[in-house]
């Protein structure tokens, strides 16, 4: 199993305020990360710089994904590279169509591969298979992007745009915030039908109930901007039952 | 947010395709304008007396007239008007007169406008019958005879005032009078051709007619009129588009539009004006300085639509006259402006019939360091019973050097009327760029998406062919004004 990022002495700060303290991290090909923390620990922090999202500055670490330099890539050059972001809070973009959204989305990232554009029947194929996904009625594609949704379908839709993407490495960013019990089932049933030996996954949580649905490899405790206990599936019973203070350096 | 202004930037500069010159043997009247121009003009085209009269009295109006200075137009240069050559033609072969120039046919095949019927008859394109006007003359006019067999006139306006004078003569400046305004009247005194449409009675028009203009020759304006008629009952869809060669001159379009829309007749009066915007720094583009004007009667209706992304000056306001008892009217517009472009345009709806409808829906996009406004007037006169109109005014905003301005106006003296009026304003935030990069949209693509879908409600109002066109150029035209 070769390593798909790599992690070294992340430091990032935002508006000069140092977030990230030094964080190291490796996660291998098919492995899925949890990330915990109390608020304020850094996880969405480390989603974005590794996103590469405008206002995050890296001000020391490197990053490595599938061995390539992270950090010197602009956010679309990531995303073609194979990494996805789902959004703790996604983005309303009125007037365009999830449809037409995932259509650009989906052609740009073939463009950035020399792939030319999918036909309109195969596009239609890998709308259909993956609205299925996270059972999506047919409609739900001519909605414009996140107006208007509730809750649970901004969280559903962004599991459709990653398996629409088909990225290597995914953040989900507290995909369980705001979920009831079926739909949190409908997202978790999703992101595990999409695991694969040679996929990734970061998943950032202050939950158990989402780490019974998708099960993490490696648990990483996050305070304060660094790693402070890495381990196995323990550690989310720990924090459940004693809080994140019975976890210290 | 530096980095949000870099993406603006390179979203919004890109080329102007159309911005060729035609190489072609023209005519043109000596530059400047007085009566002997005028008679020049109006005797090349062998002009009945009636109509050099017009001519000759509204140059007299506009001698007195002054330019308004109402518009938010900062950058619009005081014009010398003698400075101006008032007509530009391509020289006829004498032998063939009835063939079109290979240089032309070039020009519009370039520009992707048929103006002959075998292109479109090939399937090539969908059926459109064109009036392709070149400088000061139409070139060319097509399905003339298909459309004549329904009773349609459908021809340029010199052969409209040889072939048809008692039409021509009974609705010319009936809408839009030639004292009018300042640049009605300098149209009113030079204007050389344009497009002349009829629709008789109950006459459902079977293709959409457009309209086509092109500006080639330099130190040149065009002043073309249009002059569309829909009979009682009757339906007709209309389309105008227009484009320049880049230049660094201004060069000045001051064109006429009138629409009578008899009892109960439907015309939908779509626009998509690309004319040469100038350059990054300002220099340069067209001043499209435009009256166009609609009359409805009785249960009549007329339906502007406008997507406006080029010219480096826009003041213009396609308005209507619901003059007739429930009759409607409808402007929805897209007026993007970009670099140092700045447009001022929106519409005036006056409510004089019982029971008229109007309704406005303008979306103002500005970038770079332009500026946009909306300029509206809802007027209710005091018989207009139960008279409603509805505006909506959003604008958005691209970077932080480029102004959106509203300018509604509402008279209403009916008690029995609504009149509603809301108002946006509104930035692409830097979470939608990012949203989109991160779904691996390059920021480019992104603005022009975020574009689009916010002028969605207006672009989905043209006929299919011009909406996919102007999907395009709103994109293009954003070039580089991520910033």
């Amino acid at each position: 199993m070769s390593n798909i990022l790599q992690i070294r002495n992340l430091h990032a700060a935002v508006e000069g305020k140092e977030i990230l303290r030094g964080i190291d991290l490796d996660i291998a090909e098919g492995q899925v990360h949890a990330l915990m923390g109390p608020n304020g620990a850094g996880k969405s922090t480390l989603g974005a710089v590794l996103t590469g999202r405008p206002g995050y500055e890296v001000t020391e670490g490197s990053i490595l994904f599938k061995g390539q330099d992270l950090l010197a890539m602009t956010p679309e050059e990531r995303s073609w590279a194979g990494l996805f972001l789902s959004f703790q809070y996604p983005i309303e973009i009125p007037g365009v169509s999830i449809n037409n959204f995932m259509k650009a989305a989906v052609n740009a990232k073939r463009k950035a591969a020399g792939q030319s554009e999918l036909s309109p029947a195969d596009y239609l194929k890998l709308l259909k298979s993956k609205t299925a996904l996270v059972q999506m009625k047919g409609e739900f594609i001519k909605r414009d992007v996140n107006v208007g949704f509730s809750g649970g379908e901004k969280k559903r839709n962004e599991i459709f745009q990653m398996a629409m993407l088909d990225p290597d490495l995914s953040i989900l960013d507290e995909t369980d915030s705001g979920l009831d019990v079926d739909a949190l089932k409908i997202v978790a049933d999703g992101v595990n039908a999409l695991r694969s030996p040679s996929k990734s996954s970061i998943v950032i949580t202050h939950y158990k109930r989402l780490l019974d649905l998708i099960v993490p490899d490696v648990v990483h405790v996050l305070k304060a901007g660094r790693i402070v206990r890495t381990g196995g599936r323990e550690l989310v019973e720990q924090i459940e039952n004693q809080g994140y203070d019975s976890i210290n350096d | 947010m530096p980095q949000s202004e870099d993406i603006i930037r390179s979203a919004t500069q890109q080329e102007y395709k159309e911005g060729f010159v035609t190489e072609i043997d023209q005519e043109f009247v000596p530059k400047g304008l007085n009566e002997d121009i005028i008679r020049l003009i109006s005797a090349k085209k062998a002009e009945p007396q009636w109509l050099l009269d017009f001519r000759l009295k509204a140059f007299a109006r506009w001698k007195e007239m002054t330019p308004p200075e109402w518009g938010h137009l900062s950058r619009l240069p005081e014009i010398d008007f003698q400075d101006i050559i008032y007509y530009a033609a391509p020289r006829r072969d004498e032998d063939r007169p009835k063939e079109i120039d290979p240089a032309l046919q070039e020009t519009f095949d370039k520009l992707g406008i048929p103006i002959s019927e075998r292109e479109v008859l090939a399937g090539v394109k969908s059926k459109v019958a064109v009036d392709a006007v070149f400088d000061s003359v139409s070139v060319s006019t097509t399905f003339r005879e298909e459309l004549s067999k329904l009773g349609i006139i459908f021809c340029s306006f010199s052969e409209a005032v040889r072939e048809h004078p008692e039409l021509v003569r009974k609705y010319l400046a009936t809408v839009v009078p030639a004292g009018d305004n300042f640049y009605a009247a300098l149209n009113s005194a030079v204007f050389s051709d344009g497009s002349f449409c009829y629709i008789p009675k109950g006459v459902k028009c079977p293709m959409d007619l457009s309209s086509y203009f092109r500006i080639n020759a330099s130190g040149t304006g065009q002043f073309e009129r249009t002059l569309i008629i829909a009979d009682e009952g009757s339906s007709l869809s209309y389309m105008e588009g227009c484009t320049a060669p880049m230049r660094d001159e201004n060069q000045l379009h001051a064109a006429v539009v009138e629409i009578i829309v008899e009892k109960d007749a439907d015309v939908r009066y779509s626009t998509v004006q690309n004319w040469y915007p100038g350059d990054a720094q300002g220099r340069g583009g067209i001043l499209n300085l435009v009256t166009k004007r609609g009359i409805c009667r009785d249960g009549a209706h007329l339906s502007w639509t406008q997507v406006e992304t080029g010219s480096a000056i826009t003041w213009k306001y396609p308005s209507t006259i619901l003059q007739g008892d429930y009759s409607s009217s409808e402007f929805y517009s897209v007026a993007l402006t970009n670099n140092y472009q700045q447009a001022d345009t929106g519409t005036k709806m006056i409510h004089i019939g019982k029971g008229t409808r109007s309704r406005i829906v303008s979306k103002g996009i500005s970038a770079g360091f332009s500026e946009n406004s909306y300029r509206g007037l809802v007027q209710v006169l005091p018989g207009a019973d139960g008279a409603r109109n509805y505006s909506q005014c959003d604008s958005l905003l691209i970077g932080n050097r480029c102004g959106a301005h509203t300018f509604p106006v509402i008279r209403n003296a009916n008690p029995n009327s609504v009149v509603e009026h809301e108002a946006t304003t509104s930035k692409i935030s830097e979470d939608q760029l990012f949203y989109c990069n991160q779904r691996g949209l390059a920021p480019e693509e992104a603005v022009g998406l975020i574009v689009n879908g916010y002028a969605k409600e207006v672009l989905s109002r043209l006929p299919m062919e011009f909406a996919v066109e102007a999907q395009k150029l709103l994109s293009v035209n954003l070039e580089g004004s991520i910033g």
